[in-house]
């Protein structure tokens, strides 16, 4: 790799860890500048950018990636029953069994490909939630949830002198509690260096192979490639990155229920990495703050707080008005979300980045080249 | 000593008999030119040898080792590359990353983990990369999408693709079509010039004029079947040829 581009990677991944860490201050004006929401927003971010690395860059459409999600976080739950309240061990060990989890289910449904490779995912995911739900109960807490105990063993912080704890178990990273804003810290943290691997794996052979695969799998197989252990790896490390966000989730809230697992939280993904941009590097973390943040506003409203929030207009248009836009907000914002990703695909199949790129277009419309297709580093 | 040995080969679709009884034999060095008419059976061939099809019957060797029952990417490591009718790229990427793909195929088709290693690489592969573009004529669009490149340019784009992985044994099927007179002819200068490298070619070509100038042997196919196998100059004359090109005034 050449110096300069070397030099411009350094400066991307500052740009972008600079506006990862004044969230707070350049989100708050939209009102999403409190931790438990940059959390949501960071640790999703994490989640799409590693399913990205599976169907951004070869193209497999994975529909059951929440179930890593949920693995992590069960995961990250018994690190904290058995371990302690450390969050190092739970991470660690929710990578890892995410990645286990992943190369086993890779390894089987990565047999087929196209549809037939999302049906098996999902099928595979929509098993791992019920199994939680209902026979895995001993480990998961079925319908209830697993949460940490305070007669758990915990058996480092009892060795170091701090099984007893007044009022609530916290989640720590050596004596600093993971919530509110020392808990968004460390999440960003994470994205910005999962963002910066993430990179260097678009840019890398590694990376060129797996786009090529997307391009023309067939091409890739008479040029002398075994596309299955490139498919296999870009498989395994998105499951590792679901894992780990799954593993924060945990972290900033000790509880993991099944439900993290159901398909909806599988097709959340793709809707986020699609609405950002497929195959982009910033793409799915912008999809996926967006999302999270609309869900944010649009599940928060009743009729109540709709009706209140239209009371400048006459009564009447108030009435009709809180009919019409009732089903759309509160519980049923998916289907505001629906809408706008109808949207999306009709009018920008490339998401967010694919948009942003044609403003840049406006505003320099004589780029030297003119009509040829030029690679784009997204 | 034959480089590849096709020994009484069948294929059947259905009730349709693609190709009969087969035998062929590529002398190392050689440039083997397939002739034949539209549906003789000259891509089917083809695709017996690079693992897209199995024969029902008979066998083809390559270098003594048999090319049937193992799979595509093990068939290009052994050194067999081919060429397609329609060519086959890498659409969404740019023209210097489709040749620089198959450079890495030698040491990472069965995926290797050694990243180290191949950053070195690359620096190398790059420049290798862009020399075979200057070779097939493509360099001034080294960073364009190939999506939006002429079938000609396409074709001489997976020609380039081919030659950087250094094959034993280059088949092409129908090098030139679609390409301009003057691209025609540069083609089969460049083809010329990696003959000097020794490497064995079986070319599938309409163009008559390709196939002289390039063909130092030539078999006739037919309905599937060899009707006449010979050098150039005696092929020409044989008239078992004329009439399977329906008057052959080309010939
Ligand atoms: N996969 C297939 N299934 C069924 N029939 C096939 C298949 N492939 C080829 N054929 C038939 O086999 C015959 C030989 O086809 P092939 O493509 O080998 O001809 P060709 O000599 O390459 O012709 P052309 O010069 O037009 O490329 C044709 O009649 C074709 O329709
Ligand atoms: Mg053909």
């Amino acid at each position: 790799m050449s110096k300069k581009d070397l030099s411009v990677e350094y400066s991307t991944i500052l740009i972008f860890a600079l506006a990862i860490l004044t969230m707070p201050i350049w989100l708050s004006p939209i009102g999403a500048g409190y931790p438990d929401l940059l959390q949501k927003f960071v640790i999703y971010g994490i989640f799409a950018v590693g399913f990205n690395i599976l169907f951004g860059l070869t193209g497999y459409l994975s529909f059951g990636h929440a179930a890593f999600l949920g693995i992590g976080s069960y995961a990250t739950v018994w690190s904290f029953k058995l371990l302690g309240m450390n969050v190092i061990p739970a991470v660690i060990f929710s990578i890892i069994l995410a990645g286990s989890f992943a190369a086993l289910i890779g390894y089987i449904t990565l047999r087929r490909s196209g549809i037939y490779f999302s049906i098996l995912t999902l099928a595979f995911a929509q098993m791992c939630y019920n199994l939680a739900y209902s026979v895995l109960t001993p480990i998961t807490n079925g319908e209830t949830g697993l949460r940490v105990l305070k007669t758990d063993p915990r058996i480092f912080d009892h060795l170091f002198g701090r099984g007893q704890v007044d009022g609530p178990l916290l989640t720590d990273l050596f004596g600093i509690h993971m919530t509110g804003y020392p808990g968004f810290y460390f999440c960003a943290i994470l994205l910005i260096i999962t963002y910066y691997i993430a990179m260097r794996i678009k840019r890398s052979p590694f990376g060129m192979m797996l786009k090529a695969i997307k391009s023309n799998q067939t091409r890739m197989n008479y040029t002398g490639f075994n596309t299955r252990p490139y498919l296999q790896t870009a498989f395994i490390i998105s499951g590792m990155y679901a894992g780990l966000a799954g593993s924060l989730l945990a972290i900033t809230d000790p509880l993991a229920g099944a439900e993290r697992m159901q398909w909806t939280a599988s097709g959340e993904v793709v809707l986020m990495t699609i609405l950002g941009g497929v195959g982009t590097s910033l793409g799915p973390v912008l999809g996926a703050g967006l999302i999270k943040y609309f869900e944010n506003i649009f599940s928060s409203y009743n009729d109540n707080t709709l009706h209140a929030a239209l009371s400048f207009m006459p009564d009447w248009l108030n009435d009709v008005l809180t009919i019409i836009i009732s089903p759309f907000v509160g519980s049923g914002w998916h289907l505001t979300l629906g809408a706008l990703f109808m949207i999306i695909i009709i009018f920008l199949p490339g998401g967010i980045m694919e948009g942003m790129g044609r403003i840049i277009q406006i505003f320099k419309p004589n780029k030297p080249g003119g009509s040829t297709k030029t690679a784009s580093q997204g | 000593m034959a480089i590849l040995q096709v020994t009484d080969v069948n294929k059947n679709f259905g009730g349709l008999r693609a190709l009969h009884e087969v035998n062929l034999d590529v002398e190392e060095g050689a440039v083997h030119a397939i002739i034949g008419p539209n549906g003789a059976g000259k891509s089917t061939l083809l695709n017996c040898f690079v693992g897209l099809l199995t024969p029902d019957t008979g066998s083809v060797m390559f270098n003594n080792t048999s090319l049937l029952g193992i799979k595509p990417h093990e068939i290009n490591q052994a050194g067999v590359v081919r060429v397609f009718q329609t060519p086959q790229i890498f659409e969404d990427l740019t023209l210097l990353e489709n040749v620089m793909i198959p450079a890495f195929a030698k040491s990472d088709g069965a995926f290797r983990i050694n990243a180290w290693q191949r950053m070195r690489q690359r620096t190398e592969i790059r420049d290798e990369a862009e020399h075979i573009l200057e070779d097939v004529g493509l360099i001034d669009q080294r960073d364009v999408i190939c999506s939006s490149l002429s079938r000609g340019d396409k074709r001489r784009l997976e020609l380039g693709m081919c030659l950087i992985q250094h094959p034993k044994l280059l088949l092409l099927d129908e090098p030139t079509a679609g390409m301009s007179r003057a691209d025609t002819n540069s083609t089969i200068d460049l083809l010329k010039k990696i003959g000097e490298r020794g490497i064995t070619k079986i070319v599938i070509e309409h163009d008559m004029h390709v196939v002289f100038s390039l063909a130092t042997r030539i078999s006739v196919l037919a309905q599937g079947t060899i009707i006449a196998e010979g050098k150039p100059d005696d092929i020409k004359g044989n008239p078992k040829v004329q009439e399977a090109y329906l008057g052959g005034a080309e010939i």
